[in-house]
């Protein structure tokens, strides 16, 4: 197996009393497009400052292809970084801007000529050498950045919320290009955003941070789909989480009991009477009629919201909360006001503990998927 | 082991490397600061409590330069002093809020060329300036010849108090102009807007939002205008009739002509020093300091 | 209903043309009033009369005489020298001072920060004197030396406050993006940081040869008997007469600083257009 290209170990970040990275454990594989995804302020960037260099490492080792690079400045680490702001040169046109690294390796004109010269092709910014940043749109921009990074080969390329400042459309032609730029490079790229919609489109791996801790790591499809946290299941997508205890083991499953009704689950390591989150995504809630074997749960309709391809349906429990379901509009609409029995598949839905949440991340990060597995239930 | 005890004696270096940096780099500002600023102003402030010596001081404690000061003979000179200081500022503050109004109201292109020409005669030195005002103010200059033309009576301006607040506001007005200009383009326009679409009308929109916030600016002004002109005492020498003198002329006296009282001029400065903290005081309540300069 | 609003239309446009008219006269009152003296010194370098008090005709004798007149000429030179020298010295100063205030935080940054404004707001009189007392109570013989200090003392601070409020709308990802691409602490300064801030020192080297050329009162308390700069030499003259050979002199620096600023302010501007930035004023 190969050795991670990028290995963080207990690392912590604080300023005075503040700690804004707690604790964190991450390899990251060569090839890889892993993205730290979260909230802002969620300590996402400093984890990123800190693999750069810009920012020193309060407690914890940062290893970079294996080797400790805690005394290593910046210029001296073989990773490069495209800014939030793209940070180009004002004073420096295109050319120049690219040129920047390859001038400070004292390379012969002639192949610093060629390097930019391909690095501009590959970002499709061909004949734009004389341009000055200020005569550029914000994508062109940030291809120039894009291009200034790679133009020196680094092993591996951060970006810290690279598309942030572009708009809807542009940010999501850019997303695809740089996936398609990582894929063709091979190079390793780590990715920081706060939109979880762009990290599930373009991530190998996504390590998801909250108040400086690192709540969950894993594919995309496993986040959204196996939150192990509560944090993950609201934060990635949109989630009905409810709260429940274990009311009674029995041979069939788990009953669990809510303020105003219960349900059922497979049988798991649950304790008596603990509390336990259920988190079921609005697509795969489902509203009937009828009372659906296993489930003794009901609410009210409240609102139908079309939102174009898909609609929104409220509905409100007994306890006032509110939970949603969203279907393509032609599913039939139940009227307005009538109750509804709520369930969902045993697969569909995931159960998080709420004491020892953070364990679970632990054991997670290490655990294979059948371990992740045992968690959820059937 | 080892690797961790080069660590420490590494961050070490880095850190006397920072100090080092540090000094180099903010070092000379405050050198300069405390051996030529501090130091001569605690100069003042010690000689103005000496006593009068031949060559200006001589050891020893005395309050004769306060005492001089708070004399009705000196009295009367600082208030004769304020007053024309006031009076300067006023007609500064009259002539160039308007002239800073318009001068946002011009086109774009043009404004940062305009700035420029308040500034341009800057660039011939203040003294060959004002004596040239004497040419055109004198009993028989440009200035009577045109009301003769217009068939007016002339006027005596050459050597009087008039001809001083002439040149004090001629040599002030640029200071006066470029805070308001500053504090007025600093306005959205949309505030104005804003303000007749809530019904304010006519010149109603001025008084109650633009002037209110050029407040900072007219009092930016006010400083640069009063100040300086409590010191300029070679335009009262080049303008005035040289009968009854002026603070700034009286402490010059104390130090390049005839009078050598060091300590008697040391306690006028004092009172100047006191006036400009005062007022920068009041300022800062208000207006940040980087907009004065 | 139209007819009253093409009323009230036109009444804006007459409104808005009165403004514009009496805008226009009273600016353009203010600004001759500005320059009237400097078109006299002009004028009056060419008159043929020794008197200033009106022009007799014209001559170009002055502009000869004032390349014999020696005391004038000294007096010239003594001026650009203090002013070449107090400008490089405190663009230096006031420079570095700016960039470590920039990168480093340290306890008395904010009294340094505060302290700037102490000779810019203090009456240059005062600032005389205590020079004067300064280098007279340690027995230090005053001119050139003396002077260059003085002008440096005085002009620095608006060259820190320059440079800072030019740094101020820095991005500091700039001087990381170097180091990232390789460069180390004085390249990053030299190749980015420096050419970033040139167009805040350039004006702010202006801004200290202007106040350094137009400097009165903290020239006569810090110049020597063998020292003195043109306006102290025109300032003593003033009592007898200023002669029209000065006023020629005067007038080859009115053209001499013209051309100077304005090829300052071009290369900036040039600098700060190519940057997509607005253009400035000294």
């Amino acid at each position: 197996m190969d050795q991670p290209i990028i290995r963080l170990t207990g690392v912590c970040k604080s300023y005075g009393d503040n700690e804004v990275v707690k604790d964190l454990n991450l390899e990251i594989m060569p090839g890889e497009f892993l993205t730290i995804l979260g909230p802002s302020g969620c300590g996402k960037t400093t984890t990123l400052r800190m693999i750069a260099g810009f920012e020193e490492v309060t407690k914890g080792q940062v290893f970079l292809a294996g080797v400790d690079v805690a005394d290593k400045k910046p210029y001296e680490r073989d990773v490069n970084t495209v800014f939030q702001n793209y940070a180009l040169f004002p004073h420096m046109n295109v050319f120049k801007n690219v040129a920047f690294g390859l001038v400070e390796q004292r390379i012969p004109k002639a192949e610093i000529k060629e390097r930019v010269q391909a690095a501009l092709k590959l970002v499709r910014l061909e004949g734009m050498d004389n341009r000055m940043p200020s005569q550029m749109s914000g994508g062109q921009k940030q291809r120039v950045a894009i291009a200034r990074a790679l133009v020196l080969k680094p092993k591996v390329l951060l970006l810290d919320e690279p598309l942030g400042a572009l708009d809807l459309k542009l940010r999501k032609q850019m997303q695809h290009e740089l996936k398609h730029l990582q894929q063709e490079l091979g190079i390793t790229f780590v990715y920081v955003t706060h939109d979880q919609e762009e990290a599930l489109t373009m991530s190998d791996r996504i390590a998801v941070m909250n108040a400086g801790v690192m709540e969950q790591l894993g594919a995309p499809e496993q986040i959204y789909n196996h939150p192990a946290t509560r944090f993950v299941a609201d934060f990635i997508g949109e989630s009905n989480i409810m709260e429940a205890y274990v009311d009674s083991i029995t041979e069939s499953g788990i009953k669990c009991v809510m303020e105003f009704g219960d349900f059922t689950i497979r049988r798991g390591d649950y304790a008596d009477e603990e509390m336990l989150y259920i988190c079921v995504r609005p697509e795969n809630l489902r509203f009937t009629a009828e009372p659906v074997a296993g489930f003794n749960l009901f609410g009210k309709i409240k609102e139908h919201i079309f939102m174009g391809s898909i609609c929104k349906t409220i509905v409100k429990l007994p306890n006032d909360q509110e939970v949603f379901r969203t279907a393509p509009p032609s599913d039939g609409l139940l009227p307005m006001d009538s109750v509804v029995h709520l369930s969902w598949r045993p697969t569909e839905c995931s159960i998080l503990r709420t004491k020892e949440e953070q364990i679970y991340n632990v054991i997670e990060s290490s655990v294979e998927m059948e371990g992740f597995d045992a968690r959820q239930i059937l | 082991m080892r690797g961790k005890f080069s660590n420490a004696g590494e961050r070490i270096l880095a850190a006397i490397r920072k100090f080092l940096a540090l000094i180099v780099m903010v070092g000379p500002t405050g050198f300069w600061l405390v051996l030529f600023v501090f130091v001569p102003l605690v100069f003042v402030v010690v000689i103005s409590f000496m006593q009068r010596g031949d060559y200006g001081v001589e050891a020893g404690f005395s309050l004769q330069g306060y005492l001089s000061v708070f004399s009705a003979l000196y009295g009367k000179t600082i208030g004769k002093s304020l007053l024309l200081a006031l009076e300067t500022t006023a007609l500064c503050l009259l002539f160039g809020y308007p002239f800073a109004y318009c001068m946002t109201k011009a086109p774009k292109k043009m404004v940062s060329f305009l700035v420029l020409l308040i500034m341009m005669p800057f660039w011939v030195n203040s003294v060959i300036r004002i004596y040239a005002w004497r040419t055109l103010i004198n009993d028989n200059g440009y200035l009577n010849m045109l009301l003769e033309a217009l068939g007016l009576n002339t006027i005596h301006l050459m050597r009087t108090n008039g001809a001083i607040l002439l040149g004090m506001v001629y040599e002030l007005l640029p200071f006066a102009v470029l805070p308001l200009y500053n504090s007025l383009e600093k306005i959205d326009p949309s505030l104005l807007e804003a303000a007749s679409d809530l019904g304010a009308k006519r010149h109603r929109p001025f008084l109650r939002v633009v002037l209110p916030l050029t407040m900072p600016g007219v009092f930016a002004s006010t400083i640069q205008t009063f100040i300086p002109c409590l010191g300029l005492y070679y335009i009262c020498n080049m303008m005035g009739g040289g009968t009854d003198l002026y603070i700034g002329q009286v402490i010059e006296r104390q130090f390049l002509s005839e009078a050598h009282n060091w300590p008697f001029g040391s306690a006028l400065s004092i009172i100047l020093i006191v006036l400009t903290i005062v007022m920068m005081k009041q300022y800062t309540r208000i207006g940040s300091l980087e907009d004065m300069a | 209903m139209a007819d009253i609003d093409a009323k009230i239309q036109a009444k804006k446009r007459r409104n808005r043309l009165l403004f514009n008219s009496a805008a226009i006269t009273y600016g353009s009152l203010i600004y001759l009033f500005l320059y009237l003296p400097i078109l006299i010194v002009i004028l009056f370098s060419f008159n043929t009369s020794r008197m200033n008090l009106t022009f007799q005709g014209f001559t170009f004798d002055w502009w000869g005489s004032m390349f014999s007149n020696r005391t004038l000429l000294e007096s010239f030179y003594n001026s650009i020298i203090v002013a070449g020298a107090s400008t490089i010295l405190s663009v230096i100063i006031g420079t570095l001072g700016a960039v470590g205030m920039y990168k480093f935080e340290f306890k008395l940054k904010s009294v340094l920060s505060n302290s700037l404004y102490i000779p810019i707001a203090i009456p240059e009189i005062v600032f005389g004197i205590s020079l004067l007392m300064f280098f007279s109570s340690l027995h230090v013989q005053t001119g050139m030396v003396t002077m260059i200090i003085a002008h440096v003392t005085f002009s620095m601070p608006f060259v820190l406050i320059t440079v800072r409020a030019r740094i101020a709308g820095h991005d500091r990802a700039l001087e990381e993006a170097a180091k990232d691409l390789g460069a180390g602490e004085s390249h990053t300064f030299f190749r980015v940081t420096l050419p970033c801030i040139m167009p805040g020192i350039i004006s702010g080297g202006m801004l200290a040869l202007t106040l350094s050329l137009d400097d009165v009162i903290i020239s006569a308390f810090t110049n020597g008997p063998d020292a003195k700069t043109l306006p102290i030499k025109i300032l003593e003259l003033s009592r007898r007469g200023v002669p029209p050979d000065a006023y020629a002199l005067s007038t080859l620096m009115i053209i001499g600083t013209v051309v100077i600023m304005l090829s300052s302010q071009l290369v900036q501007n040039r600098m700060l257009k190519k940057r997509g930035e607005e253009t400035v004023s000294p």
